[in-house]
């Protein structure tokens, strides 16, 4: 280690760790943020520098949301905070010390505060067929198109629900791919109808949402709805798609299948550290618990974006802020009353626009038939362990996640159990008719992005 | 649900649901008993999930020998025993010496060993070595062998024993913690969050929670309770069979027929009393990457997709605690086993079950008396 400590290191330079470190400089830290890409803008605005400077026609196919990065990826690079690209966090320790990697190297690194603002990822949506190659979840096709522009060139169907489902196959449809249909899994209109005055409040987002739809529609996409019994079908790569919908049997032609349930907190980081946890049942997926400020129960450990609960990337930006208004707070720059102030602003934002999720959450709940799939279907794809094989730990004494995985190996491969720990413990969670609660995920061990021999070895 | 009124009746309670409880219900059961193993987790929720599963006599304390090596033959014979052999592997066991001085240390060790009567330590050479071990590092010169010694999945070697004991009519409660013990009559009275436990004998394989539960009972060894770190590759072209340790470093390290290889050899973290958990020390962890890159250079680029640290109980002569309790009646011990308990699993069950049922057992016990360092000022040494 430098022996030098910072005063806030920042993991992930998306709108929550952009905006949170431009603030907190702002505010006389020294600021740090870290992220694994190599420029900044997260999930949502990812390659946006590079597509505004060298691709800028891509832009309108991107789409306003989108192009909105332009502001805070600026305003970040104009700001004193310094920016560590290519540069995993895979170690977080209570004392506040990170474990980085990048160049091959492995280093520590101790800062006085952190923020976590890793972000969400997107759920698993185990169907049938789904580790076929060309079956890939919309995050991945959406990536490619931000990355490198790289538009699918066969027929492509989308399936799922949610509003990113939506937002790319607008995306691909103004790109001119092939989409032959967006099939839709389920949409609770009836549930949502409750949530809808906070959804009007919040601004902007059932326009946004009209908007893509009708531009989906308007590209010739036919969208079915209530869609079951979801399958991919293949031998060495998806050609087909089956499904049912209006009470009948359909088969598509497809050359890329993209699936998308919505997103969850992407919590690898707070659940390995360990921060305390609770299970959303809205949202259906485990987040950290925290104070109005994004702290956690672990001193001087927050969590901003999310990384902390879903609620977008505008959201993320107003929680970064206000999490760094509490950074400097913490450190002694300003004091309570003056981070009141400072924060007011991004905290009225921030609570309006979190007002469209008990209607988004109403309306696209995650289908269960996909959540708890039948026997035969993969959960964990690293170690290729399928439901049925859960089923029958679970038969064999086993209680929880933990145990199921030293009886089948479910969760020990190379992602670490990211993609199946919400499917593994859905599936016990049935069999055992126990809440989500109970049954609980993963006990969650460092490092939680891959390390060479190499680079561990490196480590002084 | 309140049941800490409810009395069950057993013939013996057995604290500690690890591989040396299970192994004593099997050993115990099939005695024609009924035991009772009382687990405050669930099975094999500590040590014996945590373990690297090493099946080896190589380099043991003069004092385990005899029973490391009647354990082996329980191994071999595991599939006869249990229906199922935990997936033990008899690909051998390897210590590598990495320079002249190490490799005489292999040979006065190989003498000793044969002083006292046994033979499965052999001495290898540079060409041997390379046979067993394709890929060790250029500089290594030779090593030790002992060729029935493998390995197994520790999960599954307990989880077998469990099975098996349950079959034969032992009974399992797990979520079950003892919290106090008492003398009623001719009987043990344990008290746990789900009711009273009685039996005439009782069984402390409580593993690094041995001391609190033999304190309960009157004796007063000395364990401490300690993270050992293990480490976890991606999957790996197949490259080596034998289970392979170093005569000057800390490691031990093997590949799965899966192609994952498994890194550990006794570097420690940290364990949190009170909530059971372990912290991992990556700067230690750094230490073994270090030999790892050293001893096999293939693994530079090995990407390492896991950590974890189990908890185990060690005593200040790295030997564990196996026999009658000295301050009460018809308590038998069974454990600390100090980072090597594994491959004893199977023999000490058997060893607890003679003790019950005969009231001796034929194997030399006696190194690993319970009170041993009563009034000595003995310390676990610092890992
Ligand atoms: C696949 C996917 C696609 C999405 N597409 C859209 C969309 O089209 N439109 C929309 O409105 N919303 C979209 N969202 C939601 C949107 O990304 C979020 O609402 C928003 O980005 C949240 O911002 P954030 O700052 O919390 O996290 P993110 O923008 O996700 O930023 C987190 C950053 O942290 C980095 N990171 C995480 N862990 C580490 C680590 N250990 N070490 C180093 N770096 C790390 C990540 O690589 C990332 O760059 C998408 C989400 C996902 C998961
Ligand atoms: C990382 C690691 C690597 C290892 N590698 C090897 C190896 O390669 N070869 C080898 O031979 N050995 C190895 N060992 C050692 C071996 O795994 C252990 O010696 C063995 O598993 C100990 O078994 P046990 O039953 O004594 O303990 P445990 O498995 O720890 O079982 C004790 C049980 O008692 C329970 N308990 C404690 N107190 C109470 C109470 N009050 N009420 C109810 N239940 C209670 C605990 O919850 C625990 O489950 C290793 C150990 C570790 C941790």
């Amino acid at each position: 280690m430098s022996g030098e400590i910072i005063d806030l290191a920042v993991i992930g330079a998306g709108p929550a760790g952009m905006a949170a470190a431009t603030v907190a400089a702002d505010l006389g830290l020294d600021v740090t943020v870290f992220d694994e890409n190599p420029a900044p803008g997260g999930q949502i605005y990812r390659g946006i520098e590079a597509v505004a400077t060298k691709r800028a026609s891509d832009l309108a196919m991107l789409g306003p949301a989108y192009e909105a990065g332009k502001t805070i990826v600026s305003a970040f690079r104009a700001s004193k905070a310094k920016h560590q690209p290519n540069t995993s966090v895979w170690l977080v320790q209570k004392d506040r010390q990170l474990g980085i990697a990048s160049g091959g190297r492995a280093s520590m690194v101790q800062a006085r505060r952190i923020l976590i603002a890793s972000g969400a990822q997107e759920r698993p949506v185990p169907i049938p067929g789904w580790t076929l190659p060309g079956v890939m979840l919309a995050g991945a096709t959406q990536g490619l198109l931000k990355s490198a522009g790289m538009v699918p060139s066969g027929p492509v169907v989308l399936a799922g629900n949610g509003p990113l489902l939506y937002q790319l196959g607008a995306q691909l449809a103004a790109a001119g791919a092939k989409v032959t249909a967006l099939l839709e899994t389920e949409a609770r209109y009836g549930a949502a109808l409750q949530h809808l005055p906070g959804a009007i409040a919040s601004g902007g987002y059932l326009a946004k949402g009209l908007g893509l739809i009708s531009a989906i529609r308007k590209a010739g996409v036919p969208i079915r709805r209530n869609v079951t019994g979801l399958k991919a079908i293949g031998k060495d790569h998806v050609e087909a798609v089956e499904f049912a919908a209006n009470g009948r049997a359909w088969r598509l032609d497809c050359e890329v299948l993209c699936l998308h349930q919505g997103v969850v907190s992407n919590a690898q980081l707070t659940l390995a550290i360990p921060a305390k946890h609770e299970w959303n049942e809205a949202q259906r997926c485990w987040r950290p618990v925290t104070d109005a400020w994004g702290n956690t129960d672990l001193e001087g450990i927050a969590v901003a974006g999310d990384c902390g609960g879903i609620g977008g990337a505008e959201a993320a930006a107003h929680a970064g802020r206000i999490a760094a208004c509490e950074a400097a707070r913490a450190l002694g720059k300003i004091d309570a009353p003056q981070r009141d102030t400072r924060a007011s602003g991004d905290r009225s934002a921030w609570e309006r626009h979190l007002r469209i999720r008990p209607f988004l959450d109403a309306l696209y709940p995650p289908s269960r038939a996909i959540a708890v799939p039948a026997d035969d279907v993969t959960l964990c794809r690293c170690e290729e362990v399928t439901a049925g094989e859960v089923r029958a730990a679970v038969r064999q004494g086993g209680t929880g996640p933990n145990q199921v995985k030293s009886f089948t190996r479910t969760g020990m491969g190379p992602c670490q159990g990211r993609m199946c720990a919400l499917t593994v413990s859905e599936v016990i969670a049935d069999q055992l008719g126990k809440s989500m609660a109970e049954v609980g995920t993963y006990r969650v061990r460092f490092p939680i992005k891959p390390l060479t021999v190499g680079e561990l070895a490196s480590l002084e | 649900m309140s049941t800490a009124g409810t009395v069950h009746d057993f013939d013996v309670v057995i604290i500690g649901g690890g591989l040396h409880g299970c192994s004593a219900a099997y050993h115990l059961a099939q005695a024609k008993l009924k035991p009772v193993v009382l687990e405050k987790h669930v099975v094999a929720r500590h040590a014996s999930s945590a373990s690297a599963g090493g099946v080896r006599r190589l380099g043991r304390d003069p004092a385990e020998i005899p029973l490391a090596v009647a354990s082996i033959e329980m191994w071999h014979s595991m599939r006869d025993m249990l229906g199922d052999d935990g997936e033990f592997r008899a690909t051998g066991q390897v210590r590598v010496a990495e320079n002249a001085a190490e490799l005489q240390k292999c040979e006065e060790r190989a003498a000793r060993v044969r002083a006292l009567g046994y033979d499965h330590e052999v001495v290898i050479d540079r060409k041997e070595l390379r046979r067993l071990v394709p890929q060790v590092a250029e500089h290594c010169v030779g090593g030790l062998h002992t060729a029935r010694d493998g390995y197994a999945f520790p999960f599954k070697a307990t989880t077998a024993f469990r099975l098996k004991a349950e079959e034969l009519g032992a009974v399992v409660k797990e979520g079950t913690k003892v919290e106090a013990i008492e003398r009623s009559g001719e009987r043990w009275v344990v008290r746990t969050n789900h009711g009273q436990f009685r039996a005439p004998v009782l069984v402390n394989a409580a593993g690094a929670w041995g001391a609190e539960i033999a304190r309960m009972v009157g004796d007063d060894p000395v364990e401490e309770p300690v993270a050992l770190m293990m480490m976890v590759s991606g999957r790996m072209p197949h490259f080596l069979d034998p289970t392979v340790g170093c005569m000057g470093r800390k490691l031990s390290f093997k590949q799965m027929r899966a192609g994952t290889v498994v890194i550990g050899g006794g570097h420690v973290g940290t364990v949190d009393r009170e909530t059971e958990l372990t912290e991992l020390d990556f700067r230690k962890l750094a230490l073994s990457a270090r030999t790892v890159s050293a001893v096999f250079p293939i693994m530079k680029d090995a990407t390492l997709v896991r950590c974890w640290a189990g908890v185990e109980g060690f005593t200040p002569d790295d030997i564990p605690y196996i026999g009658p309790s000295k301050a009460a009646p018809n308590v038998f011990h069974s454990f600390g086993f100090c980072g090597h308990g594994f491959q004893l699993g199977p023999v000490v069950g058997s060893i607890t079950a003679q003790l019950v049922t005969q009231g001796k057992t034929n194997l030399p016990i006696e190194p690993f008396r319970i009170d041993r360092f009563a009034g000595k000022d003995a310390r676990v040494p610092a890992h």
